[in-house]
């Protein structure tokens, strides 16, 4: 059951763009997929939604290929950056051509979130804001009757008043339908405690997968004099450094030495995903 | 109810021990309905499943029960059983960190008592 995403690669004008992409989403989860501009997600939600096609790999939704399968297409939806909405078509108009093609459309729903949001169903698409394209697209991804949902920058342009309520509705909608979503975004700090499991995207490759609390007991900051840090972490998976004044840090992924005796002057903290993420795309650069 | 999360120690310990200091404030009183996963989920932006696993670590110390189909309560007993908990950990907790930082300090034993005593 759920998707199984089988060796993606895609290249754009010979460059390489997802290079032997395999994931899975399990049924009934909340993922994340991060990564810098320009790492493939947006590519890999697409391919995987069936908007582009890949060189090569396979994308097997409970069984079997999405590729050329409409009724697959159906069970998943992708709200992207890309506006493909007729700018002179109303909200209500819009919402009409969504159920002719998903077969079913719970008017009642969408209307109640747009009213929560301020958004006039009246209004023509091409006339709203940026973040109100942004929360007329939220309403779609939210009311379609697909089971897996990608969310592709939702927030874009949205404020703090409309991002929190956006955030609250979607795990209200989460815990009614169980239905998967994948969020890819970079206001990591504001979606971390909702993830489940979060995929970290780098140069077309696959650098992190895994459950958000699993990962997490692995990112550490020691801290200290730089000779006492330096000693304390010979060996382990340094992903970064930085120092303030004579106070150094090394960021560290991985388990650390539990024979190894911590100094007074040494302190062990915990990272965040938002500075795991930092470090771990930064090094992958650094690599290049 | 006042949440407040940091962003380096695991949510579901924190989910818990927030809704213990509820308890131990007495916040939430013994036998009265405390906000269920769906609600704390959605208004602190939690995972469910983060939530509920915070929620059993309560249930699993009898501080917090399930009843089916109509929501969580405060235990019978939880309070007391909180603040023996509580007791238990304050020499661990709390007198040796003071009683380090006053050697660093190089506070002497009497001036420390005599702090305490000023204190209380």
């Amino acid at each position: 059951m759920g998707i199984e995403v089988k060796n993606i690669q895609k290249k754009f004008n010979k460059k390489k763009i997802l290079s032997d992409v395999s994931l899975e989403l399990e049924p009934g989860k909340i993922y994340g997929l991060l990564g810098r501009n320009g790492a493939g997600k947006s590519t890999l939600l697409s391919i995987i939604a069936n908007r582009i096609f890949s060189d090569s790999g396979d994308v097997v939704l409970d069984g079997e290929s999405v590729f050329e399968r409409d009724e697959a297409l159906g069970q998943i939806y992708l709200m992207s950056e890309r506006n493909l909405y007729p700018e002179g078509a109303k909200i209500e108009k819009i919402f009409k051509l969504t159920e002719l093609f998903y077969g079913s459309f719970d008017y009642e729903y969408a209307n109640e979130l747009a009213d929560k949001f301020g958004l006039d169903v009246k209004q023509k698409f091409g006339k709203l804001s940026t973040g109100y394209r942004s929360i007329f697209k939220l309403i779609i991804a939210l009311t379609v009757p697909a089971r897996y949902v990608f969310l592709d920058e939702p927030i874009l342009g949205l404020d703090a008043n409309h991002r929190e309520l956006f955030y609250r509705e979607l795990l209200d909608n989460y815990v009614k339908t169980q239905k998967t979503f994948v969020i890819s975004t970079h206001l990591i700090e504001e979606i971390t405690n909702i993830l489940e499991h979060v995929f970290i995207l780098c140069h077309g490759e696959v650098v992190i997968d895994g459950n958000v609390e699993d990962i997490m007991k692995k990112a550490y900051l020691i801290a200290g004099p730089q000779k006492d840090v330096a000693d304390y972490c010979r060996g382990l998976n340094i992903i970064g450094k930085e120092s303030l004044g004579s106070i150094h840090g090394n960021y560290i992924y991985g388990d650390l030495d539990d024979n190894r005796i911590l100094p007074d002057t040494v302190s062990v903290e915990r990272m965040d995903l938002q500075k795991l993420f930092v470090n771990l795309t930064n090094m992958e650069e650094a690599k290049k | 109810m006042h949440f407040n999360f940091n962003s380096t120690e695991p949510i579901y310990l924190q989910v818990a021990s927030q809704i213990e200091e509820a308890i131990f404030t007495k916040n939430y009183a013994e036998k009265e309905q405390i906000p269920s996963t769906t609600e704390i989920s959605r208004d602190f932006h939690i995972n469910p499943a983060t939530v509920l696993k915070g929620i059993n670590l309560l249930v699993s110390s009898d501080l917090v029960e399930k009843k089916r189909g109509i929501g969580m309560f405060v235990a019978q007993g939880a309070y007391e059983k909180l603040v023996k908990k509580r007791r238990e950990l304050f020499y661990q907790d709390k007198i040796v960190q003071v009683v380090d930082e006053a050697k660093r300090l190089q506070i002497s034993e009497e001036e420390l008592l005599n702090l305490i005593k000023r204190g209380y």
